[in-house]
């Protein structure tokens, strides 16, 4: 495992680190979506070469997963959402971007500093996945602290288990990868269903998690 | 008992029933349309499942791939499927009165009982897994099934709290599976790859020989993982709402169950984790997060107005005197920390059970809208007399030894923490008492209507807490001292 392969590996593992930080900076919902889709068509590209590098077909069940399910329905299932709800121009009130990027860089360096020296014994592949996939992660819930729009919280989830998945594809020769991604998308997709009966039933005026924080008032 | 057990029909394996009937049930459940019926389907499932554990006492089946028994999950398996039971016959009875006033309809039962079994199912798998990744599944699970019960009212708040606790909950069990991961990872190199690095029995034995950095690094991950999941505090946000808004059966075993769950799979990392000498030692983790959200409860309950909220934050506060203890760990403090797990449980079921049927009686949640409990109602405003009486610590009821020990143990050792530790159970020792006092007494406020209550779950608990506090047998102790010890 030299050479050429380690390379492919590194750079998709890079590249989806690098579609995490483009998720930070767009404001818009349509554009994130389709960033969204970007990040999990790479992760299916990554998951189905740990596959083949590793010999382990069963990886290739998750790669579809991941380019199916992922990829395609639910940044779709969403897109359409965001149309129903009427939300598709909103620009979003972000904290600063250049703060979130500067935060999201911090944390890369945190990740990249904590996870090298203890994988250094791992092989290479491992080594430098592992980092890659905290910094997914950690840029992940980075997302979700800062987004106020449920949608966008979502996305920021999907990233981080994005993450998560890449973490688990990385470490040879892990059982049950198969399963946790099924159990991950059952969990999206119950995410998704959520968000989108709330709004069938109009419970909410906006999917805006600082309005839903009204509700529970101080008097109780 | 042998008899009994010879009486089975060979090749039954108790340790599938535990599972297998939540499971068979949940489907039937779903498929039923008559809630009476279904009512009554649930306590037989969950009469059953306790039954199965019951005989998992007496025949342990040797531990698999991805299932076994061993001494430390049996007493929690067996509390699980107890208080299962308890709770589905109180929820016969409070949601009969439910869809009486029209809050829930009959196609919202038929999910509910479903619903119930499932979550009961993933709880039971959660405790009898051999396999960390297995675990992890099943308490995601658990996790999903009480989101979806705790949205049913379908009205703004429970809606709110569903979704905040979806959303911290999905986070916390992300990280948990970071944690994994990074065990997996550090299993291999000794291990080997594939199956045999995330079983349990197989990653004990051989724990001492991980690189404890990587260790060190999924403990973190694992204890903000499911500790958001235990609710600790500055994890927490999700708990009082889900306990709040959800109906009260739920509230009953979320704090009863989930969230000894949730603590288990993180007590068994931390054997792991004990297991392995050069690994930090979770200790003082474990005393802050603690202490922080034992004192942070303590504060949070005299600013409550919400019945069901308050005792959200009591169970808090008592996860963080459990954290606490075992944080403190040495046999003694793992010994208090094993009893007050089981003590809360059973306490705050039994006042869960209590508060729905008042808040039915009252229509309302609010405090200061019910009073003089005592008078209008005497059986159950002195059952909920004594069930906060057990919760705040007072003798002669079980909480009061653990906590008790807790104490003596910290003080022997850190008088310093002990100081804190105690100004913590002072604390919520006033804000309950100083609620209980409006509510159980006072002047009566609110309607007075009968109540159609189940007593018989919250004469049974209290009374085991009761026991309990006066008189362990010392079988029981015994067991709990050799848990302990595997604690480290």
């Amino acid at each position: 495992m030299h050479g050429i392969s380690f390379d492919i590996a590194h750079m998709l593992a890079g590249f989806l680190v690098l579609l995490s930080f483009l998720m930070l900076y767009q404001v818009r919902l349509l554009p994130l979506l389709h960033v969204l889709a970007a990040h999990a068509f790479v992760l299916a590209l990554s998951v189905a070469w740990q596959a083949y590098i590793q010999h382990a077909p069963h990886l290739y069940i998750t790669a579809a997963i991941a380019l199916v399910f992922k990829a395609i329905i639910v940044p779709v299932a969403l897109r359409r959402m965001v149309f129903r709800m009427g939300i598709h121009r909103e620009i979003e009130t972000v904290v600063s971007i250049g703060l979130t990027m500067l935060a999201g860089m911090a944390l890369v360096a945190l990740s990249l500093e904590v996870m090298l020296p203890l994988t250094a014994k791992a092989e290479p592949v491992v080594r430098e996945d592992i980092a890659l996939a905290l910094s997914v992660v950690l840029i992940g819930l980075l997302m979700m602290v800062t987004r106020r729009n449920a949608v966008s919280q979502v996305v920021g989830f999907m990233s981080l288990e994005n993450g998560i998945n890449l973490a688990a594809t990385g470490a040879q020769g892990m059982p049950l990868v198969v399963e946790i991604s099924v159990a991950f998308s059952v969990l999206i997709a119950f995410i998704v269903i959520g968000i989108f009966l709330f709004r069938i039933r109009e419970r909410f005026d906006t999917v805006d998690i600082g309005v839903l924080d009204e509700f529970r008032g101080g008097q109780r | 008992m042998n008899a009994l057990l010879s009486a089975l029909p060979p090749g039954f394996d108790p340790l599938l029933g535990v599972l297998v009937i939540p499971l068979v049930f949940a489907a039937i459940l779903a498929m039923l349309p008559a809630y009476r019926i279904s009512a009554g389907l649930n306590i037989v499932a969950s009469l059953g499942s306790l039954a199965c554990a019951i005989s998992l006492l007496f025949a342990r089946p040797p531990p698999h791939e991805y299932l076994m028994v061993d001494d430390f999950n049996i007493v929690f398996i067996l509390l699980n499927t107890f208080i299962g039971f308890t709770t589905s016959t109180f929820s016969a009875s409070y949601i009969a009165h439910e869809l009486e006033i029209g809050r829930l309809t009959a196609w919202h039962l038929r999910f509910y009982h479903a619903m119930f079994q499932l979550m009961l199912f993933g709880m039971n798998l959660a405790l009898v897994a051999n396999n960390i990744g297995l675990m992890w599944v099943a308490v995601e699970l658990a996790t999903l099934t009480t989101v979806l019960m705790v949205g049913i009212y379908r009205t703004h708040e429970a809606l709110e709290a569903a979704w905040k606790y979806f959303i911290l909950g999905s986070v916390g069990i992300a990280l948990a599976l970071f944690g994994t991961i990074l065990v997996y990872l550090a299993a291999r190199p000794v291990i080997g790859e594939g199956m045999d690095a995330m079983v349990w029995t197989t990653l004990v034995e051989h724990a001492r020989d991980f690189d404890p950095s990587l260790l060190n690094i999924a403990f973190i991950f694992l204890l903000l993982g499911y500790g958001t999941k235990v609710g600790l505090a500055p994890l927490h946000a999700w708990l009082p709402d889900a306990h709040a808004e959800g109906p009260t059966p739920i509230s009953a075993v979320l704090s009863g169950l989930l969230l000894n769950v949730a603590l288990y799979a993180l007590l068994r990392f931390k054997i792991l984790i004990a297991a392995n000498s050069s690994a930090i030692a979770p200790g003082p983790l474990l005393i802050g997060l603690g202490l922080l959200s034992l004192i942070f409860a303590g504060f949070m309950l005299y600013r409550r107005r919400d019945i069901k909220r308050m005792f959200a934050y009591s169970s808090i506060e008592h996860m963080g005197i459990i954290v606490f203890a075992f944080g403190m760990a040495g046999p003694l403090g793992n010994l208090a920390g094993l009893l007050q797990m089981t003590m809360h449980s059973l306490t705050k079921s039994a006042i869960f059970f209590t508060v729905g049927h008042v808040a039915q009686v009252k229509g309302t949640q609010r405090m200061a809208d019910m009073g003089g409990l005592t008078t209008t109602h005497p059986l159950l405003g002195w059952l909920l007399v004594a069930g906060v009486a057990a919760i705040a610590g007072l003798p002669p009821f079980g909480v009061f030894t653990s906590e008790f020990l807790v104490v003596t143990t910290t003080f022997a050792r850190e008088p310093v923490l002990a100081v804190l530790l105690i100004f913590g159970l002072l604390l919520s020792f006033g804000a309950l008492l100083l609620r209980l006092t409006e509510v159980a007494f006072g002047e009566v406020k609110g309607p007075t209507g009968p109540v159609h209550a189940s007593y018989l779950p919250v004469i049974a608990h209290l009374s085991l807490v009761l026991v309990a506090g006066i008189w362990l047998p010392p079988p029981l102790v015994a067991w709990f001292q050799h848990v302990a010890a595997l604690l480290g």
